[in-house]
């Protein structure tokens, strides 16, 4: 069985020291690790960013995909391959930019696949523009006078859109994060997983300590993850005015949204029919109907 | 004259002060590498108040391209910049462009495409767009660039014209390396780009249109395709024009190509930006060394100077042409099978070879660049036979 220092490759990190990418690369490998995987049991695809340098230095069978590409890379592993868990990581510039698009249709699919979101809220690779979850008025180099859109909100976007099991982690907390990615990688169907990860070189806003000071756990509330109107609703108070104080805005991670009965795309693919082309209609013979054009 | 002022810069950031010159209503972008400091460059100083210009940041080039194309139909002048697989993404949108005649001006910082992933400095990029319709013009320097920049405007917009340009410089070496240029006044760059009088503008409300209808089965998609060709065939006066123009006004001079050391020379090598620089060093040195030498750049690749790449080239004993991107499964890269053809016609047969250089970034060191001015003389002294395209220093 796989330890965790065993699924890397000769390759060193080349993140920043302190880098929220780290804690999350660590929680990958420990789940991985502790769900005793073996390195022909799953399959992880990359996006391009500062995340996506994880394919050089990470042990799989994997895929580095072009820039918000993950997902059909990773839906089509996943329909043509079952026996492997197909682990996607995205950048939030990647999967909820330019590959939204890609997002938005493989949760209303229910493709059976762990989506992991590294949500820094900037572009860290072309370093340091807004991204679709920077803060509203936030300045970067893009957007000196600070972002004029209101952030995408991925958990509401993918409870509304039916994702069967959506989570939020933290990179600063790795045990937590590790437990997130066990259930989402078991979890049969779309499992999101936005895990907060701090760009120490870029956002200096959303930094380590500005998320210790607002993190609380889910499971430690009253939440019910099977009440799909109280999970949207606590997508919804993410957002912050970009002052506020830390007992003013508060940051729930943990399991926010689960649902085991709906049937995944792979399950219904399956079930209606064979693939398509073995479900070619038969030969059929033409010539009388040739016959009657003369 | 316009006066100027000498000042050590970066490509990028001259993008960014003639954008700011020529006063774009509309920029849209997106960042990619080695673009990047161009559109954050523009940013700033549209932060600051320096230019009044709608700038909309966008979630992708495709986004980007159609946001410039909205504008430009609305009636806007328009201005972007990408690289690569931004320019990939955006190339159902540049048929758009120049299909609806909107005069965007777009710089491509040229890097290489995937996969696999590389960041650097190749011409695959544009060259898939070579056919697209767009007016495509080649910076050596960082001069050219604003320059080149500079003159697209009244190119683009020109009433005979309106096509939509791209000006290429090299990723990372004309991007990122600082360099000398000369930079003009505000106000003889606003005289000289004038004001933008768009036709059938979309804003223009009391005169509706609409753009992009159906002009399928028997509509008039096919003479909507000669006009636009018969456009891009008459830029060419319009740039030759717009050039000397500009000459004056610089004190630089411009042509469809640059000749140097053609008058006597016996072989020749073709190429495109940056390297030029390099090439003409070589040229020099086996000039020293009684090889007679010279240097064409194409300056601008579409149109295609065919007239004045026959009228450099057909005293030639051999012709080498340097193309940074391949293209696969032709004859030879996109500059050789140009160039070629070109000569086609003469009487005399001009020896022409292909060489693929610099994909991705590998290094263009001057002693590959002499292997080909002697693999020329070879070839014009007959001591060499002609070649088939070659990998110029790859492993
Ligand atoms: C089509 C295309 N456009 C632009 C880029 C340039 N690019 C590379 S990474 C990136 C954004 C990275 O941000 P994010 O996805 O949030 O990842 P991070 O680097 O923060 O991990 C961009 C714009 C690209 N590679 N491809
Ligand atoms: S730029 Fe930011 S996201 Fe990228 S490696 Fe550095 S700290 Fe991490």
């Amino acid at each position: 069985m796989p330890a965790v220092k065993d699924y890397v490759t000769k390759n060193k990190p080349t993140w920043c020291p302190g880098c929220g990418n780290f804690g999350m690369w660590e929680a990958l490998k420990r789940a991985l690790s502790e769900l005793e995987m073996e390195f022909h049991d799953y399959s992880i695809v990359w996006g391009i960013g500062c995340h996506g340098n994880g394919a050089d230095f990470t042990k799989t069978a994997g895929f580095h995909a072009l820039h918000g590409r993950t997902l059909p890379v990773a839906t089509a592993l996943s329909l043509t391959r079952p026996d492997l868990k197909v682990i996607v990581e995205m950048g939030d510039g990647d999967g909820y930019g330019l590959g939204m698009g890609h997002f938005v249709h493989s949760v209303r699919r229910n493709i059976d696949l762990t989506c992991i979101a590294h949500n820094n809220q900037i572009y860290g690779l072309t370093v340091g523009q807004a991204s679709p979850t920077t803060e509203h008025l936030m300045k970067t180099v893009s957007t000196p006078d600070g972002v004029l859109e209101e952030p995408v909100n991925p958990l509401g976007l993918a409870l509304a859109q039916g994702a069967t099991f959506v989570a939020r982690g933290f990179a600063g907390d790795i045990p937590h994060l590790t437990e997130l990615y066990k259930e989402a990688i078991q979890h049969e169907g779309f499992a999101l997983v936005d895990v907060f990860q701090p760009c120490v070189t870029f956002n200096k806003l959303n930094t380590f300590t500005w998320f210790r000071e607002r993190v609380y756990k889910l499971d430690e509330t009253d939440h019910d993850p099977s009440d799909h109107t109280a999970a949207f609703n606590l997508s919804m108070t993410t957002f912050h005015e970009l002052t506020c104080a830390p007992d003013e805005c508060r940051i729930p991670v943990g399991v926010f949204y689960r649902d085991t009965e709906t049937p995944t795309y792979n399950e219904r693919a399956v079930a209606t029919d064979a693939p398509g082309y073995k479900r070619a209609e038969e030969v059929r013979d033409i010539s009388k109907l040739l016959d009657s054009l003369g | 004259m316009a006066e100027q002022k000498t000042v050590a810069t970066t490509g990028n950031s001259v993008v960014a002060e003639a954008f700011r010159q020529c006063a774009p209503d509309v920029v849209a972008a997106y960042p990619i590498t080695p673009q990047t400091t161009i559109v954050e460059e523009f940013a700033k100083i549209v932060a600051q108040g320096r230019v009044h210009t709608e700038y909309v940041t966008v979630e992708s080039e495709h986004s980007a391209m159609s946001a410039c194309i909205g504008a430009a139909a609305a009636g806007a002048r328009v201005m972007t910049a990408t690289a690569s697989q931004g320019l990939a993404l955006m190339w159902e949108e540049l048929y758009i462009a120049s299909g609806m005649r909107l005069p965007i001006i777009m710089a491509n910082t040229n890097r290489a495409l995937s996969a696999p992933i590389n960041i650097h400095c190749d011409h695959s990029d544009v060259m898939g767009a070579r056919d697209s319709g767009w007016i495509i013009l080649f910076a050596e320097t960082a001069q050219e660039v604003y320059d080149n920049t500079i003159m697209a405007v009244p190119i683009g917009e020109d009433p005979e014209v309106l096509l939509p340009v791209m000006t290429c410089l090299d990723g990372f070496i004309t991007t990122h390396s600082i360099d000398r240029v000369q930079l003009m006044d505000d106000d003889s760059v606003t005289a000289f780009v004038g004001d933008y009088e768009p036709q059938n503008a979309l804003l223009d409300t009391d005169n509706p249109v609409s753009h992009g209808n159906f002009a399928g089965l028997g509509g008039p998609y096919f003479e909507f395709k000669k006009t636009q060709r018969l456009a891009i065939d008459c830029s060419k006066g319009v740039i030759e024009r717009v050039g000397e123009a500009f000459s004056k006004l610089s004190g630089r001079p411009f042509g469809l190509i640059e000749t140097d050391m053609m008058d006597d020379a016996e072989v020749a090598i073709v190429v495109l930006g940056s390297t030029a620089g390099n090439v003409r060093y070589v040229a020099k040195q086996m000039r020293a060394e009684g090889v007679k030498a010279g240097l064409v750049k194409i300056r601008c690749f579409r149109p295609f100077p065919v007239e004045e790449m026959v009228s450099a080239l057909s005293d030639m004993k051999a012709v080498g042409v340097l193309d940074r991107a391949d293209s696969f499964g032709a004859e030879g890269g996109p500059v050789f099978l140009e160039t070629r053809s070109a000569l086609y016609d003469l009487e005399s047969r001009v020896p022409v070879v292909n060489y693929i250089y610099g994909l991705g970034g590998s290094d263009v060191r001057l002693d590959l660049i002499r292997t080909v001015y002697t693999d020329l003389s070879d070839i014009a002294a007959g001591s060499a036979s002609l070649h088939g395209m070659q990998y110029l220093g790859a492993r």
